[in-house]
């Protein structure tokens, strides 16, 4: 069964021109012989913001890393079916994953700045793409989008390290804005902040949704609610012999999934973080 | 609920008295074991000190440029022995430090399956538990006759310059430079490998996250973060290459005076030591423990220095709060 592609002509006028970015097409993973995800198949938004949510375990973070390849890195972990990105699956032989992971950023749940200095911690991503324009305007740029940049303008030659965990949350961010993507990939960017840095990530968010294309996993309901467009929930199920997999539930614009979901599950499962 | 308010005395329990003992025992052993291998160091070189104060007065520091040493004549100058100890280190490190390097990072990434780079890591573990002297005797045998056409070669074309302008004869410098590089292979990649190994794996995501390929990640982002560590194996290494003395005085041909060409014999301070203090006489024992004391104090010194580059570039790659 494969979820509607949300937008259809009733709703609003910001689907009037919504193109696909991203499409999963009966993604299943597997880490070994363990089936961590199963037959995954939508359709990412372009310049919006979609969200991932379910409980703990059923597989946002593993389906979130299949659209740059992350999974790659993953010793044993093993990627069926397709992921189309400008018409492309990403997982053909002849697709260069680094340059996949070019175009496609990820920010990782715990902040992880290189131990080298603010400047370089952002510079590292250009050079190594080969930047040919102004390093000193793109590292500021990057700086000032991730609201970043007033805190450590007179420090840039300090090590990334020694920013407080918000402020290096916001260098990771701009670090992979540095790279200029064209869709950024979030798990959990918030579940290591106070509430303060969390607004502004989510100021942040909502600001950077009109250009890029973002897929957020969060735990936080309310997060979701705030600052998606779309929302994606997944659960875990348990097949005939008693394994756990995850799959993905129900898929729609946010108010949908939060105000009249078509699931029971999705309901109980947002209702009951509301509640 | 009084009891809450009635002070600390229910919430603390005391720390029952033998965990205590306990602290106290543990404490002050590691206090007596520190305070044992300092004191151990220092009694050595005070005793080797104060064994070649005859040296010392007779020569001064005379000792270190004059390049005689004669114990017939009573003539003793050391900077033979300590130019040779210097350059077969220079060289050990020059041959030693890249296959090191290189084997660490090989044997820290995934190019290999999991077993087979057990296999490799434990081979280049067991070279350090090969004896100095059957490095010796392998050098003698083995290694001179296959350098040979080695030293053949940078003889006949390179010996405008200084350091290649004799014609080998097998034993050298350069012998037991090179063998000595060897010998410091498995300390330097052992610990290399550690400090890789070591690397937060979540650095290395990043890096590959930022569209980075393999080599950009390892000379990015890995080893600049492990470079501290792995200068520290170095200094190791070279602690080993300077005392060394087994298979250096195999393989170093044992001759006096000064040698600037690396392929003639030559000498070096543990050579020295080794070849003389049986048969050594009441002066030429104080010369040979003057010379022993510069071996400690350079030792001493590139350890030292090694420790404060080490801390200056983990102070650079961790936190540096103002
Ligand atoms: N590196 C890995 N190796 C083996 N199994 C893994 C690995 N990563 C995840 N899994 C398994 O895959 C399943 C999904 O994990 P995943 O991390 O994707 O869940 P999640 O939805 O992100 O959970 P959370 O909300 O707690 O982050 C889990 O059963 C987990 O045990
Ligand atoms: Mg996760």
């Amino acid at each position: 069964m494969r979820p509607p592609f949300p937008g259809t002509p009733d709703s609003s006028e910001k689907s009037a021109n919504l193109t696909v970015e991203l499409e999963t097409q009966g993604v299943s993973v597997y880490y070994g012989s363990h089936l961590a995800v199963k037959q995954v198949s939508l359709k990412i938004p372009k310049n919006h913001i979609t969200a991932f949510i379910g409980p703990s375990g059923c597989g946002k973070s593993t389906l979130l890393r299949c659209f740059n390849r992350m999974n790659d890195l993953i010793p044993g972990a093993r990627v069926e079916g397709s992921v189309i990105f400008h018409g492309k699956n990403i997982y053909d032989p002849d697709v260069d994953p680094a340059e996949v992971r070019r175009r496609v950023g990820l920010v990782f749940q715990k902040p992880n700045p290189f131990p080298k200095s603010i400047y370089d911690n952002i510079a590292f991503g250009p050079r190594v793409n080969g930047y040919q324009g102004d390093l000193d305007e793109l590292v500021e740029r990057t700086l000032r989008q991730a609201v970043l940049w007033d805190e450590v303008k007179d420090k840039l030659k300090m090590s990334g390290l020694s920013l407080s965990g918000g402020q290096q949350q916001r260098l990771c961010i701009a670090r992979t804005l540095a790279i200029q993507p064209e869709v950024i990939l979030m798990d959990e960017p918030c579940a290591s902040l106070d509430p303060i840095s969390t607004l502004r990530i989510e100021e942040l968010l909502k600001e950077l949704g009109r250009r890029y294309t973002i897929i957020i996993v969060t735990h936080n309901m309310q997060q979701a609610a705030r600052v998606s467009d779309f929302t994606a929930f997944f659960n875990t199920e348990i097949d005939d012999e008693g394994l756990r997999y995850g799959r993905m539930v129900e898929f729609n614009r946010t108010e949908k999934i939060f105000n009249s979901p078509a699931h029971r599950e999705t309901e109980e499962y947002v209702s009951g973080r509301f509640g | 609920m009084n009891t809450l308010s009635s002070g600390g005395s229910l919430l603390f329990r005391p720390r029952p008295v033998f965990q205590r003992r306990r602290d106290q025992v543990f404490i002050w052993a590691t206090r007596i074991a520190v305070f044992f291998s300092a004191f151990l160091l220092l009694w050595i070189a005070l005793e080797i000190g104060i064994q070649s104060l005859p040296a010392i007065g007779r020569f001064g520091l005379s000792f270190f440029w004059n390049t005689t040493w004669d114990p017939v004549e009573g003539i003793y100058g050391a900077w033979p022995q300590i130019y040779g100890t210097l350059v077969t280190s220079l060289i050990a490190l020059i041959v030693g430090v890249p296959f090191s390097f290189g084997i660490s990072i090989f044997l820290s990434e995934d190019f290999l399956p999991k077993s087979l780079r057990l296999a490799l890591i434990i081979v280049v573990e067991l070279l350090a538990a090969i004896p100095s002297v059957v490095f010796g005797i392998w050098g003698l045998f083995v290694f001179i006759p296959f350098f040979r056409p080695v030293q053949m070669f940078l003889y006949e074309n390179f010996n405008w310059l200084p350091i290649f302008s004799t014609p080998p004869v097998g034993p050298g410098m350069l012998t037991a430079g090179v063998v000595l590089g060897i010998m410091i292979i498995p300390i330097i990649t052992a610990i290399a490998r550690e400090v890789l190994v070591a690397v937060p794996p979540e650095l290395r995501a990043a890096a590959y996250a930022m569209g980075a390929t393999r080599w950009e990640a390892i000379f990015g982002v890995v080893l600049p973060a492990a470079i501290g560590g792995m200068l520290g194996a170095v200094v190791l290494g070279l602690g080993r290459a300077l005392g060394e003395t087994m298979a250096v005085a195999m393989l170093i041909g044992n001759a006096r005076g000064i040698r600037v060409s690396l392929l003639a014999p030559a000498s070096n301070i543990p050579a020295l030591l080794a070849n003389e203090f049986a048969e050594a006489s009441d002066e030429q024992i104080s010369a040979l423990m003057y010379v022993a004391l510069i071996l400690l104090a350079i030792t001493l010194l590139a350890n030292i220095i090694a420790e404060l580059m080490v801390r200056r570039v983990k102070f650079a790659l961790t936190a540096s709060r103002e």
